[in-house]
């Protein structure tokens, strides 16, 4: 039962990193200035790090290796949430999604460096030190096109759109109670409640207003549900892998 | 990546005129004891114009070529691929971010030369009109464009201009790495699978012409450039770069099994000259001349990438927006 909520738990961080790692490096060529291209291909770079890193653990833990697990699985095998399989739409969307998803990641990181699990809390402390440039990142967008006339609207739109995708990040897992009761993290709950005071004092310093947060959420990511982008998105990336999955590449 | 070999134009002394003969003479003589010039220091109009042109042609060619492979990185065959291919391209973009800003001290702004590669006053290498088709391509890019881009920047970054040497040292390390990667693709392929070994020859095939066009027309039916390699903004001729590439890495790609779609191609023992076919100069001119297979494409997704990021950098330059010191 432990290992099955652990899995679980695995599976839907590194699905998530691989996912928006993918996005973000769509962003190669099409940045608004080319510090952009280079600074999303740098967190591109570390979130698909990071779900290898998920995926080996899963892969010590009994399942396929991690470019079987990454490359050969149909969308309703993935727990991602559906915030992170949406096109990078225009650099607005990109950047909101870029902010309200790493502050998830920043805090989630946080709370399992004290998982009793040790491989996680491993692995979380290292994720969080990179964590935390990718929010640095966000910051200094955010309250850059926060605090211009030119942007301020396009910005407060991308936030009020992108509202209840973003709580989809908090999509309780189905065996969530157990990895409390066990230690091993401490839930979507508490996570998310880190995630809103960090995103309201980041607000709070632009001309920015909060979102509705009493939005309800899109859920359905963690359970398999997915909308029709992410499929495609899995076939382009498994173009080349599939045409001989045995083959060394 | 960078092609060189078309990057100059006709250069000629009466050019030199109305500048100061006894500055030129010293400038001239800095030059001959191996100094380098600084941008605080004098130097003839001339010389500023042709390595504007020259970096700003080097610094297009980064965020073009950035295109071809770029769009492989989504496709890439599992994570050690998909990683590897992610950082080289980075590398490639933030190439052409140190040789904007080696341009800029000589007085033109990113925004200008950007504008003048989006409106197809100012040209880059010409091989990245090429399409890449398969995983292949993205490898033979990788391997081989990257090594003749080597073999000409290491031959520039022995110029007289500090910034463009200080800028090209660094690009030629990070390319080293990209070489290691690209062959290693290659190896993988041209020993794979029948498919992978069939998919690696056709990608040779494809671009073998393209990258004997590389490094430029030949010496005999070059431009004046007598003046540019005296200034040593020219470093060595399109012949001398082309055989040292061939001499380099046609043994290599032998010895993977692959062929080389040119049976002429042969090394001369005596003179150490290989000889080879003609790759039909005719259509490396109208390539360059925008009539290639991906001209208008490559230049259709810069011009776009533009215009969706201009409301991004008119925010920038609000006065309301507060300036962020850099971490390091």
């Amino acid at each position: 039962m432990k290992n099955e909520a652990i899995k679980e738990l695995l599976y839907k961080m590194a699905d998530d990193q691989l996912v928006l790692g993918h996005r973000n490096s769509e962003w190669n060529g099409l940045g608004p200035i080319l510090e952009e291209d280079i600074a999303f291909s740098s967190m591109a770079q570390d979130k698909i790090g990071q779900s290898l890193e998920f995926y080996s653990i899963l892969n010590e833990m009994g399942e396929k290796d991690p470019d079987t697990i990454a490359f050969t699985r149909k969308a309703d095998k993935f727990k991602c949430c559906q915030y992170v399989e949406h096109p990078i739409g225009e650099y607005d969307f990109s950047l909101v999604r870029h902010f309200f998803f790493d502050y998830a990641d920043y805090h989630r990181f946080e709370l399992l460096k004290n998982s009793k699990v040790e491989r996680i809390a491993m692995a979380a402390k290292k994720f969080q030190s990179e964590s935390k440039y990718h929010i640095m990142h966000a910051n200094a967008w955010m309250k850059q096109l926060g605090n211009s006339d030119v942007s301020i609207e396009r910005m407060q739109n991308c936030l009020n759109e992108g509202i209840a995708l973003a709580l989809g990040i908090f999509e309780p897992s189905p065996m969530e109670n157990v990895l409390i009761e066990e230690g091993v993290f401490e839930g979507e709950k508490k996570l998310s409640e880190r995630w809103l005071s960090s995103i309201q004092s980041i607000l709070s310093k632009t001309e920015l207003s909060m979102p509705d947060i009493s939005t309800a959420p899109i859920n359905g990511g963690r359970q398999g549900k997915h909308t029709p982008h992410l499929q495609p998105l899995l076939d382009e990336m498994s173009e080349v892998f599939s045409i001989d999955p045995e083959a060394e590449w | 990546m960078y092609g060189g070999g078309n990057s100059f134009e006709d250069v000629y002394d009466k050019e030199l005129k109305h500048e100061d003969p006894e500055q030129l003479a010293e400038f001239e003589a800095r030059i001959e004891r191996g100094e380098k010039i600084e941008s605080t220091d004098w130097m003839p109009e001339l010389y500023r114009t042709q390595l504007i042109r020259m970096i700003e042609q080097h610094a297009h060619s980064e965020i073009i070529g950035s295109l071809p492979e770029g769009t492989w990185i989504t496709r890439a065959p599992g994570f050690k691929r998909k990683l590897a291919l992610m950082a080289k391209v980075q590398d490639e973009v933030g190439h052409a971010q140190l040789l904007y800003a080696a341009a800029e001290t000589l007085g033109k702004s990113r925004e200008d030369m950007i504008t003048d590669l989006i409106n197809g006053k100012s040209k880059y290498s010409n091989i990245f009109n090429y399409p890449a088709f398969t995983w292949a391509d993205s490898c033979f890019i990788s391997w081989l464009v990257d090594a003749g881009a080597i073999v000409n920047q290491i031959a520039n970054s022995k110029g007289s201009y500090a910034p463009y040497c200080r800028a090209l040292e660094r690009i030629c390390a990070e390319e080293a790495f990209h070489l290691k990667y690209g062959h290693h693709c290659v190896i993988h392929l041209a020993t794979g699978s029948p498919v992978q070994r069939q998919m690696m020859q056709e990608a040779v095939n494809r671009w073998w012409k393209p990258m004997v066009h590389f490094f430029g027309p030949p010496d005999k039916d070059s431009v004046h450039t007598r003046i540019l390699m005296k200034w040593k903004v020219k470093m060595a001729s399109n012949d001398e770069c082309r055989n040292q590439f061939f001499d380099m890495y046609v043994p290599k790609i032998w010895e993977l099994g692959l062929e080389i779609p040119d049976p002429n191609l042969k090394k001369d023992p005596e003179t150490g000259i290989w000889n080879y076919s003609d790759p039909d100069w005719s259509e490396f001119k109208r390539v360059i001349n925008g009539d290639g297979p991906c001209n208008k494409e490559r230049l259709a997704v810069r011009r776009i990438a533009e215009e969706r990021g201009l409301w991004v950098r008119q925010a920038l330059k609000s006065p309301k927006a507060t300036y962020t010191t850099p971490l390091a």
